[in-house]
């Protein structure tokens, strides 16, 4: 990854001197090796002091670029494949002019999430290198521990076969292998469960929601100026957290309110504190969405029409859902 | 000192809820939290760091407050107060398991809550409330409690507690951890002081070796508050902070809350619930909001935290070096990148 690093760097510091964009949007190093922050950068000098680009590059930049992309001057972006379907979503809903952004594909390769390396039994990382399904990890105290990658990759990388669907130029250095994976096995085993067995299993989950909203700011298909829910004038603020399911569905309107728009990039479930599941909501709408008016991929284009916005007189009727006729 | 053999804390937690409720980091859904003792339920005490701190102990994250009732021109108004604002029994209780760090953070809230006007709520679950706190035998890198002069060996609290692989050591330290002890006495055996000196010399290394061992905390004195507050480094710290509340959530010492009325066909309930300055309606008046950018809200997270809270208490500062929001921060920002940049001289 050092390599690809080095030629990110080296494409973004040309692009500011040539004064081709006004900033570059990447990530900056941290204070461990494992917490990088995404950042802005608008000079050489920046660049050289902090840019990074590793294993834990996992934020998705897109939904920083509703504000940026409005600044004077162009603004290069370094997207990894999943991010590409945000951007594009998010230039569809005419939230990004994609004329004022400049986007570099890189590679990812799947990226690690320290957590599950702690969970492994190893803290305080300094360093890792992957080699094909092997993670080496340095920690503080100079000992090597290896891991299989599988088991220490974000979740949201799990299951990931995205391309690239959007490049201005590309950097990558490495071919991805292929990857044979079902993303729709866990929404299956939820569905193979008794409605009581279902109802128990998110009951748990959602019972350790805080409310902290992360899921619903990092997630780029929730691009509304004010969310009701902190709206005062909304008659429906919300902060209030309780341990009542009536009060959890706040995550289930969520999922409706993104269906249709959700690409399954997957933030909502990095970022929650609590660790639960929710890119598994959005997933279920997804599989539905697909049995329902044929495959579709939300941020595979920038146009065109989209299955829940557009009517067709084929449409399933919402009898036939409720019925189990459905196809 | 008394100590338990590990396999027997179950008992220990059984005969403790006899008598009393027991709080403890309790494993659901793959995550540990302080929560209600039942039997079966998962304990860990071995978890360094639970979710949510133990502050929801004594500060729900939503609790009613008050209920009123209209009848013609009478209103009714309700105490609905409720222990812990889960419909428990009427018994004192027992927070157990509780690390250094998170007992000062209960130090921090009871500046806040208990000074004039007494906050009767927090009053009412405090005082029925016995601590047992836990050394920490296995800090991590985002552990920096030292920076505050806190020894995560030996944390206070009314009862103190170590844990190894094979005992729980316990010694009482006020009169409510007599009484708790007297309560499970039959359960306990003399001895422990070796292995308990023994763990506190070797944590301690640990500390020393910490990545966070050495913040310099220098600058951050009421002296420099408006060079603090006008530093041009805010905007950039801030730029990848998405207004989310997990920092203010997750953490011990965060104290805001919110009080709304919410209407029933019972009549009106009045709630409070965790409110976060990182949210955009958090200074919301009537002419308008104080704070209108991400920026301000970051900035007014770290200074009230480093600067504004020690101001008003005689220099305590209002973090505890936890490092929940080390971990748990969705980009990675966090109090600790504050410190580095604002802090002193001595922080690189």
């Amino acid at each position: 990854m050092k390599d690809v690093e080095l030629k990110m760097l080296e494409r973004a510091k040309a692009l500011l001197e040539s004064g081709e964009v006004a900033r570059v949007v990447g990530w900056k190093k941290g204070d461990f090796y494992f917490d990088p922050s995404p950042a802005v950068f608008e000079s050489v000098e920046e660049l050289e002091k902090d840019f990074v680009y590793n294993w834990f590059c996992g934020a998705n930049l897109s939904k920083y670029l509703i504000q940026i992309a409005k600044k004077e001057g162009k603004t290069a972006v370094f997207l990894k494949p999943c991010d590409t379907y945000s951007f594009n979503q998010l230039v569809k809903e005419h939230r990004i002019k994609r004329e004022n952004v400049y986007v570099i594909a890189v590679e990812c390769l799947a990226k690690l999430d320290v957590e599950k390396i702690k969970a492994q039994g190893v803290s305080s990382v300094v360093n890792v290198e992957v080699v094909e399904k092997k993670v080496s990890v340095t920690d503080l105290y100079g000992d090597v521990t290896v891991l299989n990658k599988p088991d220490v990759i974000l979740t949201k990388c799990d299951t990931c076969t995205k391309t690239h669907q959007v490049k201005d130029e590309e950097i990558i250095l490495h071919e991805r292998p292929e990857r044979d994976v079902d993303r729709f096995a866990e929404v299956a085993k939820l569905e193979g469960m008794t409605e009581d067995e279902r109802f128990a299993f998110w009951r748990e989950q959602l019972s350790k929601c805080i409310r902290c909203n992360a899921c619903r700011n990092v997630c780029p298909a929730c691009s509304c100026v004010k969310c009701v829910f902190d709206n005062p004038a909304s008659g429906i603020a919300a902060k209030a957290n309780d341990d009542k399911f009536e009060e959890q569905l706040f995550h289930v309107i969520r999922a409706f309110h993104v269906a249709g728009r959700c690409t399954d990039c997957g933030e909502c479930s990095r970022v929650c504190p609590q660790n639960i599941p929710l890119h598994l909501l959005n997933r279920k709408f997804i599989k539905d969405i697909d049995g329902f008016y044929g495959e579709y991929q939300a941020g595979e284009t920038s146009e065109g029409k989209t299955p829940l916005t557009s009517y067709t007189e084929g449409d399933i009727e919402a009898k036939d859902v409720f019925n189990g006729e459905a196809k | 000192m008394l100590k338990i053999a590990k396999e027997r804390l179950n008992e220990l937690y059984a005969k403790i809820n006899e008598t009393m409720g027991l709080f403890i980091p309790i494993k659901r859904a793959g995550e540990v939290n302080y929560a209600i003792w039942k039997d079966g339920k998962e304990v860990s005490l071995e978890t360094l760091k639970t979710v949510k701190s133990p502050k929801n102990m004594f500060f729900p994250q939503s609790e009613n407050l008050m209920k009123f009732k209209k009848d013609g021109n009478n209103l009714e108004v309700i105490d609905v107060r409720e222990k812990l604002g889960e419909k428990i029994d009427e018994r004192p209780f027992v927070l157990f398991g509780v690390k250094a760090c998170d007992y000062k953070g209960i130090e921090v809230l009871d500046k806040v809550f208990l000074a004039d006007p007494v906050d009767s709520y927090y009053q009412m679950r405090r005082e029925s409330t016995t601590i047992v706190t836990l050394a920490c035998s296995r800090p991590e890198e985002s552990c920096f409690c030292n920076a505050f002069g806190i020894d995560a060996t030996a944390p206070m609290g009314d009862v103190t507690t170590w844990l190894d692989s094979e005992y729980l050591y316990w010694q009482a330290n006020t009169e409510k951890g007599e009484k708790l002890t007297a309560i499970v006495k039959e359960l306990l055996v003399d001895g422990g002081e070796k292995e308990v000196a023994a763990q506190q010399e070797k944590t301690k290394e640990i500390m020393a070796k910490l990545p966070y061992a050495n913040l310099d905390l220098s600058r951050f004195t009421p002296e420099n508050l408006n060079e603090l507050f006008n530093a041009k480094e805010w905007e950039e710290m801030s730029e990848a902070c998405l207004g989310c509340g997990t920092c203010t959530f997750v953490c011990p010492t965060c104290q805001c809350f919110d009080i709304r009325d919410f209407k029933t066909n019972e009549g009106v309930i009045r709630f409070r619930c965790w409110d976060s300055c990182m949210y955009s309606d958090f200074t919301l008046m009537a002419h308008g909001n104080s704070r209108t950018t991400q920026m301000q809200r970051f900035r007014q997270r770290f200074m009230h935290k480093l600067v504004y809270y020690p101001s008003q208490n005689d220099g305590l500062y209002s973090c505890v070096g936890c490092g929940r929001c080390v971990n748990k921060c969705p980009q990675k920002l966090n109090i600790v990148k504050v410190i580095k940049t604002l802090g002193g001289k001595d922080n690189d």
